[in-house]
């Protein structure tokens, strides 16, 4: 097992107020088969033992389910691999003196709550515009009484994937948050028991996307290339069909 | 539900507006360059073809303010965006680079704002240069009409509008590079397949417009004009 010299230039920054900056730190003894996020933890165990204060960022399953981890590495949202969230990114990715870059998604929709965690409720919000279907509730009905064929289930789950992560908003060059709404006015108007509302939910998803301060998409498609499950820019394509036949 | 007035201020309406009025911007370009390539016809070919367009009268009049309204449309909406962009992220990353893979981002799709606005500079100049620049007049069919052929062997002999003018057909070419499969995509194209291949049609449509463009000035600034073996003049 190699050990390596790692350097980190980390932005650091009190609260959503006071402007942040870099620091630079040192990191020895970094084994190839850390993650990377178990490499800032070796670092803030450094940093709790030197009476600093740690980096914040957030984190849940580690999985690469949660979408929690979402962080600039290098100027790439969830570092460098494809469809792999910064929590299944390994040390391994690097070498031995390598300088690592890490800033949080950079965003007027996603203020800064500390360091590289980010307030990401913008998309909630989305979400609660009409990111739903509004069903009777009591026993759960049978499974198979809906038929939906084979080909729309698979194209709806494909957009279900989304964990919120907001990869998309950090790598747009225009923090368009398309790629997040897309998928989930896709998965929802592709189902049958998305029909009802399918007009109203599209505009309104839409409406909150640009209220909250998104930027406009200019199909740059680099959305999908850091999505860590890989969300193809069909479903903004899909956005965009839906919104017309809402209006006309 | 919104007016069709609010629909297209929504982010997709804007983009649908900007993906439809950039079509035909292209429609109108290859009718442009199908004109200019008339200069390499008989000598009368290309002020009996500007002669054609004036004796349309109104109709004239109407694409004119057609195409002005669409120009104005897509470079408004265009400027727009850019500035909803710096909004949106007031402060930029210290590193920031492309993912690569189905990325779509290069120096086309990131120079869209800069090639848009010196193209909407251009496009003032030019007409002031060939719709408003002083002409002499000559016969066609018995009838007086602009000199519009003199006018253009004239203007390229300037090298500052020979090259000038190739310059700004090669950041046409950039921007049509990216802006043709970004229209299709604004119209909701959704097989990814078909982008693909959508994709490498409108990279190679834009080279061959920009190249059609810039060959006409350039070859009539080393041509020499009625010298050159193409052009024939009366």
């Amino acid at each position: 097992m190699s050990l390596m010299t790692i350097n980190l230039k980390v932005w650091r920054q009190k609260n959503t107020e006071t402007p942040g900056k870099f620091e630079d730190y040192k990191l020895d003894g970094v084994s190839e088969h850390m993650s990377f996020l178990e490499m800032l933890d070796v670092l803030n165990e450094n940093l709790i033992k030197e009476g600093k204060d740690p980096v914040e960022f957030d984190y849940d399953c580690r999985e690469g389910i949660c979408g929690s981890c979402n962080m600039v590495i290098n100027g790439r949202a969830h570092g460098p691999k494809h469809k792999t969230a910064a929590c299944q990114l390994h040390m391994r990715t690097y070498n031995d003196g390598d300088t690592i870059v890490i800033e949080p998604p950079r965003a007027a929709a996603f203020p800064i709550i500390k360091d590289l965690v980010v307030d990401r409720s913008a998309f909630d919000r989305i979400i609660e515009a009409g990111g739903y279907i509004s069903v009777k509730t009591g026993a759960a009905p049978e499974a198979n009484l809906i038929p939906v064929p084979q080909d729309t289930s698979n194209e709806a789950f494909d957009y279900a994937t989304c964990i919120g992560c907001g990869g998309c908003v950090a790598a747009c060059p225009n923090s368009s948050a398309a790629l997040f709404t897309g998928a989930k006015i896709a998965h929802l108007n592709s189902l049958p028991q998305g029909q009802p509302e399918r007009d109203k939910r599209t505009v309104a998803m839409v409406d909150q996307m640009a209220k909250e301060g998104f930027g406009d998409c200019s199909n740059y498609a680099e959305c999908e290339a850091v999505c860590p499950v890989g969300i193809s820019i069909s479903s903004i394509a899909a956005m965009r069909r839906d919104y017309i036949k809402a209006i006309f | 539900m919104p007016s069709l007035i609010e629909a297209f201020q929504s982010q997709v309406g804007r983009k649908v507006l900007t993906g439809l009025t950039g079509f035909l911007l292209v429609f109108f370009i290859i009718f442009h360059l199908a004109g200019n390539l008339a200069i390499f016809g008989e000598p009368d070919a290309m002020n009996s073809y500007s002669q054609f367009l004036h004796d349309l009268g109104p109709l004239l009049w109407v694409a004119r303010i057609g195409l002005l309204l669409i120009f104005v449309i897509h470079a408004y909406i265009g400027i727009s965006i850019w500035i909803n962009k710096r909004k949106a992220r007031p402060q930029q990353y210290k590193v920031y680079s492309s993912k690569g893979g189905p990325s779509r981002q290069g120096l086309s799709s990131r120079s869209m704002a800069f090639t848009g606005v010196v193209l909407l500079i251009f496009v003032v100049a030019h007409i002031n240069t060939f719709a408003l620049g002083d002409m002499d007049t000559v016969l066609i069919d018995g009838r007086e009409t602009h000199d519009v052929k003199t006018l253009v062997l004239d203007t390229f002999q300037n090298p500052i509008y020979a090259f000038g003018y190739t310059i700004v057909m090669i950041l046409l070419g950039a921007h049509l590079g990216h802006g043709i499969w970004s229209a299709f995509t604004s119209l909701t194209l959704r097989s990814k397949k078909a982008s693909a291949t959508i994709y490498t049609i409108g990279v190679v449509v834009a080279v061959l417009l920009a190249v059609g463009f810039l060959f006409i000035p350039l070859y009539i600034y080393f041509g020499g004009g009625c010298d050159a073996a193409l052009i024939h003049c009366n």
